[in-house]
């Protein structure tokens, strides 16, 4: 097996083995959604106004709920340790980490986001703009979260003070994602926000998990 | 550069660096302010259409442009400290933090207070307004990181790392929120071509920005002997300082 | 033969100086066992050698003659291995992870050498503490490197587990390995034991 694909698999198996982690950010994102029409009454105009924020917003909590444990249990058990004396570069390692709990934890919200835009009476072409935010989107929130989670992690006081510390950075993302969202509802042209995201995400998949391996090292003195 | 700045790695020098600074920023800001502020306030003309309500600019403007370059100066002690590993810089970077975060505050208070008469409401979620929330929670959060640990050294470099963070984050976090919502009018000092405001309204804002920056320089330099005292509380010089101080 | 030379190391936590200009040489063949009172810095200076931390000041050199990509066995007070992955599991992503690729058999073999026969396949949250830590020191035996760093290998072992390490090392130290590790009972070498004293500072 060779180092990168080592890890993949151990925290794919890992994973599979507590399926909670997986089932529990799942229902939180269906819950949080559910509440707003509830709160906000059930009118569908204003159910499909408020929907792609809402849907992100719901995101993006999740996403942080299920991060805290993503290096957790190996810096506990000292498994993150070796992974520092391996001859491989941390950075390396923290992004398959980092991209296996993306796929593990996160793919599935975007697999559910159909049936919750349909709770908001999102349109077709609405539906089909989240979904491409969604997917270039969420890659961008586990990659700047695993930062504030490998900063935190040696401190054991996990959610608030991480959620504290990386929404605001999201807020771009979250400004340019609903309003793709917002375009495609009047039938326009919702490119160029997809392509800021696109670039966001190159410039994040460049320098974060040099970010991280350099918190990882913090939080390990 | 940085020959004549690494005595001051030592927390000794940078002590005494404040002290012998402190005058002269406390002096700009007094003049400064004393200047700017009454000159603003009683004998600028007032605005055609916003009256003497538009006087509080003298606050606001400053307080706003500041804070944004009190972010920066903060990132950029944080990033000497992380690549020359001096504790003096991550010391001045949480030094400058909550005078930064007050310097929000400031401009958040007056741009609501400034909002009532113009917009008739205290908020309204113009571009400008909300990206200073924004970095008004970016400060919060520095300064949250750096309190969660127990060694400050360790915490030194996390929040440093937070702050370089939100350094690469301002110019997309402003432009984003611009992009989404402008209301608000547009800048009246740095325009390029003609400027958009009367020299009579802005010179006494050149000076109280000035003031500003004195005042900042001054609270920086006492928090950070603070910062310096609370940490070396062990230390010999410091025991030193303090029996001298009780002494007199 | 220097396998390791520390100069001038410094080390400060919590802004307290835990030692100062110290100055190591491990070499090949040696057993060294590092002492000092409880928060003297002994787990501070062994991650400093292993390069996991950094020290305040000063220079650490590891010279490794040994052909594979483990300069160095770091073993400290956390087992390193998940506890809902079995022994084997752990050891085998534990070796992809270092490059080297021990087969199945060899992870049995060296498994029931540290008897753990029969609890191979169990999540190893399972297993005793004493258990779960000849899992983490089985490591020993599946790489080839020429300094060994253990803190406290014997926490949660009992007599005959330590004297099995203990053996261990001896046979290590006498193929020219050396080893560094800490533990609160004096070791019962058939080697010689170099001891390396640490204070308490204030």
């Amino acid at each position: 097996m060779s180092p990168l694909y080592s890890i993949i698999h151990r925290d794919f198996t890992l994973a599979m083995r507590q399926k909670a982690d997986i089932f529990q950010p799942l229902t939180f994102f269906a819950l949080v959604i559910t509440l707003f029409p509830i709160a906000v009454g059930p009118a569908p105009e204003t159910l499909q106004k408020i929907g792609p924020g809402v849907i992100w917003v719901a995101a993006i909590l999740s996403a942080l709920l299920g991060m805290e444990r993503l290096f957790r249990d190996d810096f506990n058990d000292g498994v993150l340790e070796q992974m520092q004396l391996s001859k491989l570069s941390l950075s390396w390692i923290m992004f398959a980490k980092v991209l296996t709990h993306w796929l593990v934890s996160i793919v599935p919200l975007i697999f559910i986001s159909p049936l919750l835009a349909l709770f908001l009476n999102l349109t077709m072409p609405m539906y089909w703009a989240l979904l491409a935010t969604l997917l270039l989107g969420t890659p961008i929130l586990s990659l700047l979260g695993a930062i504030a989670v490998a900063l935190t992690v040696g401190l054991q006081k996990g959610g608030i003070l991480l959620s504290l510390i990386i929404i605001p950075v999201f807020i771009p993302l979250l400004i340019f994602a609903t309003s793709a969202v917002d375009t495609a509802m009047f039938g326009l042209n919702y490119l160029p926000q997809l392509a800021i995201i696109a670039a966001m995400l190159c410039i994040a998949m460049a320098l974060t998990p040099i970010a991280m391996s350099y918190a990882i090292r913090v939080s390990h003195q | 550069m940085f020959v004549w700045l690494h005595p001051y790695a030592k927390t000794e020098r940078a002590y005494a660096l404040c002290n012998t600074l402190m005058p002269y920023f406390l002096s700009a800001a007094i003049l400064g302010l004393s200047v700017g502020l009454v000159w603003g306030m009683l004998f600028a003309p007032a605005d055609y259409q916003q009256g003497d309500s538009f006087r509080i600019i003298y606050i606001h403007v400053p307080s706003a442009i500041l804070s944004m370059g009190t972010y920066v100066a903060m990132a950029i002690a944080g990033l000497v400290g992380l690549v020359w590993q001096w504790k003096t810089a991550y010391m001045s970077m949480i030094a400058m933090a909550p005078v930064g975060a007050l310097m929000c505050f400031i401009s958040l208070f007056t741009g609501a207070a400034w909002g009532k008469p113009m917009w008739g409401t205290w908020w309204i979620w113009d571009a400008r307004l909300t990206s200073q929330l924004i970095l008004l929670f970016l400060y919060l959060g520095v300064m949250a990181l750096y309190y969660a640990f127990n060694d400050r050294q360790q915490a030194g470099k996390a929040a440093a790392i937070i702050a370089l963070i939100g350094v690469i984050n301002i110019p997309i976090i402003h432009y984003s929120v611009e992009w989404w919502n402008t209301l608000h009018q547009g800048s009246t000092i740095t325009k390029i071509g003609k400027p958009s405001i009367a020299p009579s309204m802005k010179w006494p804002l050149l000076v109280s920005i000035a003031g500003f920056m004195g005042l900042i320089g001054t609270l920086t330099l006492m928090q950070l002997k603070n910062v310096i005292i609370e940490r070396e509380l062990h230390r010999p010089w410091v025991k030193q300082l303090l029996s001298e101080r009780e002494t007199k | 033969m220097d396998v390791l030379v520390a100069r001038n190391l410094t080390c400060v936590k919590q802004d307290r100086t835990l030692f100062s200009e110290l100055d190591v040489t491990l070499r090949a063949g040696e057993l060294v066992h590092l002492t000092g009172p409880n928060g003297a810095g002994k787990t501070s200076l062994l991650r400093i050698l292993s390069g996991l931390s950094l020290p305040e000041s000063g220079l650490v050199q590891v010279h490794s003659n040994s052909q594979s990509d483990v300069p160095l066995l770091y073993l400290g007070h956390k087992l390193a291995q998940n506890k809902h992955l079995s022994a084997i599991e752990n050891l085998t992503y534990w070796t992809a992870l270092h490059r080297v690729n021990p087969s199945l058999d060899e992870l049995y073999e060296v498994l029931a050498r540290y008897e753990l026969v029969g609890l191979e396949d169990l999540p190893t949250g399972q297993l005793s503490a004493g258990q779960q830590r000849r899992v983490s020191l089985a490591r020993t035996q599946l790489v080839d490197t020429s300094l060994w760093i253990l803190d406290e290998p014997y926490t949660s072992l009992d007599v005959s587990g330590i004297a099995f390490i203990q053996a261990r090392v001896d046979e290590f130290v006498a193929q020219g390995g050396c080893v560094i590790m800490t533990s609160h009972q004096a070791l019962l070498s058939s080697h010689q034991v170099k001891e390396l004293a640490l204070e308490y500072r204030i």
